[in-house]
């Protein structure tokens, strides 16, 4: 299974919001499980959506110099379940950027399956402040050499996606 | 400028959302990491909050230096901290008070400086020189 929890970017403002969204499909692994005969999305893979799409919008800031680690979930609020065949829309903002790290708060809502709209509407079903290292660049150095291994592929390349689905839209209008 | 009272309700504020404790649990003597339960990750959250809260700039290893004695001899010998030590702690954190841990200066001991009352008198300086 891939780690990504997210499908794809739909807006994304440097250094300030990013939106992405997750379609829920009843075929993914986690559903046969959680819960049987009742598929809904276990609360930690909603957070990890957050915090994937508030990563992103951290480590593009320093165009993904920085190895971006969750560092600390200081808050998450949970008002109802989300269930297979509806779209989650992750929205985040960044509220602090150093270079020690950076902080960010996210909501959460779902849409309806069929809904064309990927504009945040009505209540959250979640929301969470999350925290943001950069992890220290002498030491994860000598751990892990130049490589970032953070924004090493599929993440990084998720913005690169959306980027082309950018330029196709403005192209096509 | 704010009063010192207004200043130690808003860090007391900081550190309710920063290290999810109660209000009730916060004391101007307690500590941060033995009584509230605050990790490593947890001072760079507060730093960063207490930025914003006051508009302020909080340089690094300013508030909470991460180490003052480099494990330098002349500061700390046999897990406790020398005179010189001592005199170092006092000029790096002027803001700290040091007179218990004077006392009894075990190096194990040194988290204890770090107070709500410590954070308050932080800002308060760093508030009268803006």
């Amino acid at each position: 299974m891939r780690w990504i929890w997210i499908d794809r970017f739909v807006k994304f403002e440097s250094g300030k919001t990013a939106r992405a969204v997750k379609n829920l499909s009843l075929a993914e692994d986690y559903f046969e499980q959680h819960l049987p005969g009742y598929p809904i999305m276990p609360a930690c893979f909603i957070l990890e959506g957050l915090a994937q799409t508030g990563g992103i919008l951290v480590g593009e800031a320093n165009d993904f110099k920085e190895k971006v680690v969750l560092a600390k979930i200081t808050s998450a609020r949970f008002q109802r379940e989300a269930v297979a065949g509806e779209t989650l829309i992750y929205e985040t903002d960044l509220v602090t950027l150093r270079p020690e790290g950076a902080s960010i708060t996210g909501k959460v809502y779902a849409v309806p399956p069929g809904s064309a709209s990927t504009d945040p509407n009505g209540t959250p079903i979640a929301e969470a402040d999350i925290f943001f290292a950069h992890l220290d660049q002498s030491r994860s150095q000598q751990l892990f050499g130049d490589h970032n291994f953070v924004f090493s592929g599929e993440l990084k390349h998720l913005l690169g996606l959306a980027k082309v689905v950018a330029q196709r839209t403005d192209s096509a209008t | 400028m704010p009063s010192q009272a207004e200043i130690y309700q808003k860090v007391s504020a900081t550190l309710v959302d920063a290290l999810n404790v109660e209000q009730e649990e916060i004391k101007p003597t307690s500590t941060l990491q033995g009584d509230l339960g605050a990790e490593s990750i947890d001072f760079l959250d507060i730093v960063f909050r207490l930025e914003r809260e006051f508009g302020i700039k909080i340089p690094r290893n300013e508030l909470f230096p991460e180490s003052i004695f480099q494990g330098d001899p002349d500061f700390v010998q046999n897990g406790k901290v020398t005179s010189k030590g001592l005199d170092e702690l006092r000029t790096k954190m002027p803001f700290a008070d040091i007179s218990k841990f004077e006392k009894n200066p075990e190096l194990t001991a040194i988290s204890d400086l770090f107070t709500v009352e410590m954070i308050t008198k932080y800002i308060e300086g760093k508030l009268a020189k803006v």
